[in-house]
């Protein structure tokens, strides 16, 4: 089982994948829990029109995805409060435009090939600059993320109480929105758009079905992100597959299972102990 | 008497359609204040521009004294809004994280609450008769418990005012007796002065000591008990109201 580490591309993957699977559900707890579960599909084409920009205009298309991205979130936060009953209006929205503008500038890149290695980003060929960019973006959004790990709660929960109880919404939003931006342009590039988006919410969904409090639910959320992550590499790497597809399916089957557990399984057995 | 909210000549609309029009009015420390009238008179804008969620067109605020442009003290605010509008049901919170919300801003960045603080969030459920539920998740509760979750998790600051914008709606009459007695303790037991908007006229002409009607033709001060008769809610709601007079106690029901 572990002749997969003696390849230092597996051994970067397990580096790269493991602390992706950390950061992302501390980012994808808040985002579902606010009900903006596509912002990471959002984002993450966003960031494409960066990358298309960067390489069409001749910048470094990783700066081009961030910035795009950070302009994309804060766009999405902007349209939200146009719209506060209908949130998914403002992913729609900036979803559109990434899409539209990714197009529109990719017919200005001369090296077609080039624009699809950021298009697609693959876990199991990571650079060394992308794995200490990982590596920081990861000690940043930890680091954050334990900081104002209450604050983001109560801003999650109730926005209004939290304000009055004197928390400082403006500026945890602004971090909030920043953090989000650069951990999905960042590991976008890295691992793949679908990987990126999918691990923002489906360890987070499995998680909610527990019915924990938020602090569990946080910490099952990455627990389940972890297992996804590493199994998915495991069986891609063996069975020969597409890690990226396999991670995410992965989460897809555990979802599935805990659905069937929960709401099958776990009635089933509680009608048998009430006749017994 | 200490003035805890003083509020003079607000004016409040949108565009050059003024909802609230030169409102003047104080509330004392330890008064129970229910604010009556239809819908669309700006009962619920009157609490949120005392809050500073919204701004005024004109005129001045001022809670515990200090005007409410450069008020601090919000956490001796308390502020208890309708359930439905606030709240997600399937968040997955446990009844004491939430109440424990209330005192982040007090603990400060990268601590956790510890054990005096977690003492608090207790003493704050045991006053609204919910610490036995405290570990549970707040979406599993009923309506009438989430709302005394709520009134804990303002409490447990300590505040010197309650504001609540109708609480008791989508709630079972059991529930809602349940809290007004836990408001009415709160009131006169621990002297805290509540502000509470309703339309449920009967039961805050019995729990409050002063009333502020809204209607058409503006503002004005009632002392509840002087009672409440049907020619008093037409000139407040500004059509024929009837009001049916139940065999129970002080209790008027239905308006029609």
């Amino acid at each position: 089982m572990l002749d997969i580490f003696q390849y230092t591309f597996m051994q970067r993957a397990f580096i790269t994948g493991i602390l992706i699977a950390i950061i992302t559900p501390c980012i994808g707890v808040v985002v579902v829990l606010k009900r903006l579960s596509m912002t990471g599909d959002a984002l993450s084409h966003n960031s494409l029109a960066g990358v298309a920009a960067g390489l069409a205009f001749e910048f470094n298309p990783i700066l081009g995805a961030v910035l795009f991205s950070i302009a994309a979130a804060f766009g999405i936060e902007r349209i939200r409060k146009s719209f506060p009953k209908y949130s998914e209006i403002a992913i729609a929205i900036i979803m559109s435009t990434g899409i539209g503008l990714a197009g529109i500038l990719s017919g200005f890149v001369k090296n077609s090939a080039n624009f699809n290695s950021f298009l697609f980003g693959s876990i199991v060929a990571i650079s060394d600059f992308e794995l200490y960019m990982v590596i920081i973006l990861s000690i940043v959004v930890i680091l954050a993320f334990s900081l104002l790990f209450k604050e983001l709660f109560y801003m999650t929960f109730d926005e209004e109480s939290a304000r009055l109880a004197g928390i400082p919404i403006k500026t945890v939003n602004f971090v909030f929105t920043l953090l989000t931006a650069v951990t999905i342009s960042i590991s976008a590039r890295t691992v793949g758009t679908l990987v990126i988006s999918s691990l923002m919410v489906l360890p987070v969904a499995t998680a909610m079905q527990l019915d924990r409090s938020y602090k569990q639910t946080v910490a099952i959320s990455i627990l389940f992100a972890l297992f996804f992550m590493i199994s998915g590499l495991y069986i891609s790497f063996y069975a020969n597959f597409k890690p990226g597809g396999t991670i995410v399916l992965v989460g897809v089957l555990t979802l599935i299972c805990v659905l069937f557990y929960k709401n099958v399984i776990s009635k089933v057995l509680g009608k048998r102990v009430i006749k017994a | 008497m200490t003035k805890i909210i003083e509020v003079s000549h607000l004016n409040f609309g949108y565009n050059d359609n003024l909802i609230l029009k030169d409102i003047s009015f104080s509330v004392d420390k330890g008064d129970y204040l229910g604010i009556i009238g239809a819908n669309g008179t700006g009962k619920s804008t009157l609490i949120k521009l005392l809050l500073k969620i919204m701004d005024p067109l004109s005129g001045e605020m001022k809670l515990l004294g200090e005007n409410i442009n450069v008020f601090k003290r919000w956490d001796k605010i308390g502020y208890v809004s309708q359930k439905a509008n606030s709240f997600n049901n399937s968040f997955p919170a446990t009844v004491e994280e939430v109440v424990a919300a209330n005192l982040y801003s007090k603990i400060g960045l990268l601590r956790f609450p510890n054990k005096s603080h977690m003492e608090q969030v207790y003493h704050a459920l045991e006053l609204v008769g919910m610490k036995d539920y405290s570990k549970r998740l707040i979406g599993n509760l009923s309506g009438g418990q989430q709302q005394r979750v709520f009134i804990a998790r303002v409490l447990v600051n300590e505040p010197e005012i309650l504001f609540l914008d109708e609480p008791l709606v989508g709630i079972d009459a059991r529930s809602e007796e349940a809290v007004y007695g836990l408001l009415a303790k709160l009131n006169q037991e621990l002297g805290l002065t509540i502000v509470m908007v309703t339309h449920d006229i009967s039961a805050i002409t019995i729990h409050a000591n002063k009333l502020l009607c809204l209607g058409e033709n503006g503002m004005f001060m009632h002392d509840p008990k002087e009672g409440i008769n049907a020619e008093f809610a037409t000139e407040l709601y500004g059509y024929s109201v009837n009001l049916h007079n139940h065999d129970c106690q002080n209790c008027y029901k239905g308006v029609s």
